[in-house]
């Protein structure tokens, strides 16, 4: 199984705002309970979507810049990018069905 | 691992022994939106009440699927921090620990946890029919129906714009993002008690506003928020109103007793006012109170239909602790298995009676 990659301040500019692929940026941390719920979902995800969409995890802790220009004050939180572009959030743990809703926006 | 079709033994030669299911891995399976599986038990929620209900049935040999939840695995205790009152943890245990040890040790009895949602059942007949959010469909001889609550909302018209700009239901998780500000906790129990607390951590002041002139939580919880130098309580109040375009930036309190309305700055706002049963699933299809909870005949956990059995905070008007909730959902396995043997003594029974006059 591929699991969702990590990024960083440092690369989120290339591994996110400039990548081929729509992104979706799954923002959590290691004390937040609901970010684990939805983590194996976020994997899953990660696998049916593998070369259409890429899924990757920033570490709200570790990534301050990122998480102040995102505006996030709640996690998990769901920032979904297309060609270096958020087009949507989705905050709070969600069933599947509103995720891939919004998936499959981005590749609309 | 895709589909694996199996056999079901034939175990002790009873009626369900030829049936046929399939074991997944939930993740790769490409086939499922076309498959039914023929189970004993089906256990709908994965709080301590599902995953103690596991424990026993899958100890008694019923091996259970949990529909654990496609994102709510584990239930409540998954966003709180320290559990100091479960018996057994001497110096406390973390939330998502406790519900990790339970989920292993149903799995270890042979319990299949599955992170799926049942989006819709049948309930009525001998064979219960759950449908799963990935599309399966299952067919059980028994339910225990364990989904737990959820947080009860403020009722106000910005409650869900500002969700995630400063409201919060979750103070171990967003509490961070908090640093250096001023807070409000709304509630008066011990949940709210355990919010205010946690997000002395980071905010510079946090005042807890509650309805009433005193607090609802246990003594030893109230006192330590009281003590506390960075706590502020605002008695006799409720929220009127959240003030904030794109986010929170105050709340406006009304005195229960005066009436009277004054504005409280506040950039984070934590609603802990309790909770509402997950009772969505069933209404309609199973006796519930006004209030949304499951009506069970104590003190079993028999529900209104044959073979539907309810637990943990879905019944629980009162107690609302892990560990009643684990309690009744040991009640409800073995209210299950019992359930399920008396229907197999007289599926038995009938069959040799239709042996002898045949």
């Amino acid at each position: 199984m591929r699991s969702p990659a990590s990024v960083t301040d440092a690369t989120f500019q290339t591994e996110v705002l400039d990548a081929d692929l729509p992104v979706v940026v799954d923002i959590w941390a290691t004390w937040c309970g609901p970010c684990k719920q939805i983590a194996p979902l976020l994997e899953q995800l990660a696998v049916e979507y593998d070369g259409r969409i890429k899924i990757v995890k920033l570490d709200a802790d570790q990534n301050p810049a990122a998480v102040v220009a995102a505006g996030v004050t709640s996690i998990p939180t769901l920032s979904f990018y297309k060609n270096g572009v958020r087009n949507d959030i989705l905050i709070g743990a969600h069933p599947k069905t509103v995720i891939t809703e919004k998936m499959e926006a981005l590749l609309a | 691992m895709c589909c694996i079709g199996m056999i079901r033994s034939s175990g002790d030669g009873q009626v369900n022994s030829s049936s046929v299911w399939f074991a997944f891995g939930i993740d790769e399976c490409q086939y499922r939106h076309m498959s039914i599986q023929e189970v004993e038990l089906v256990i709908i929620g994965s709080g301590p009440a599902g995953y103690t209900a596991a424990v026993y049935a899958a100890r008694a040999g019923l091996e259970p699927v949990v529909l654990a939840g496609s994102v709510t695995a584990g239930g409540a205790l998954m966003t709180t921090t320290e559990v100091e009152n479960f018996p057994g943890f001497v110096d406390g245990v973390q939330g998502p620990e406790l519900m990790e040890s339970m989920r292993a040790q149903a799995e270890r009895f042979g319990a299949r946890i599955l992170l799926e949602d049942a989006i819709r059942v049948d309930l009525d007949g001998p064979i219960k029919i759950v449908e799963t959010g990935g599309g399966e469909t299952i067919h059980a001889r028994a339910v225990i129906l364990t989904m737990g609550s959820a947080y009860r909302k403020l009722g106000l018209p910005e409650e869900d714009r500002l969700t995630g700009h400063g409201l919060s239901w979750c103070a171990t998780c967003d509490g961070f993002f908090f640093r250096e500000q001023e807070i409000v906790v709304v509630g008066g129990g011990d949940s709210a008690m355990e919010e205010a607390l946690f997000l002395t951590r980071f905010a510079s002041k946090v005042t807890v506003v509650h309805r009433r002139e005193e607090f609802r939580a246990s003594k030893i919880m109230a006192q330590r928020v009281l003590d506390h130098p960075k706590i502020d309580v605002a008695w006799n109040s409720e929220v009127a109103g959240i003030i904030g375009a794109e986010k929170v930036h105050a709340v406006a309190l009304r005195d229960t007793v005066t009436g009277a309305e004054r504005e409280l700055s506040a950039t984070g706002v934590f609603v802990a006012i309790g909770h509402d049963p997950r009772s969505e699933l069933v209404t309609g299809i199973i006796d519930t109170d006004a209030d949304g909870y499951v009506l069970v005949e104590h003190p079993s956990t028999r529900t209104n239909l044959p073979g539907v059995f309810a637990a943990g905070d879905l019944v629980d008007h009162t107690y609302r602790q892990a560990i009643t909730a684990a309690g009744t959902g040991c009640a409800a396995a073995q209210d299950a298995q019992h359930y399920l043997s008396a229907l197999d003594e007289s599926t038995t029974f009938e069959l040799e009676t239709e042996e002898v006059f045949a």
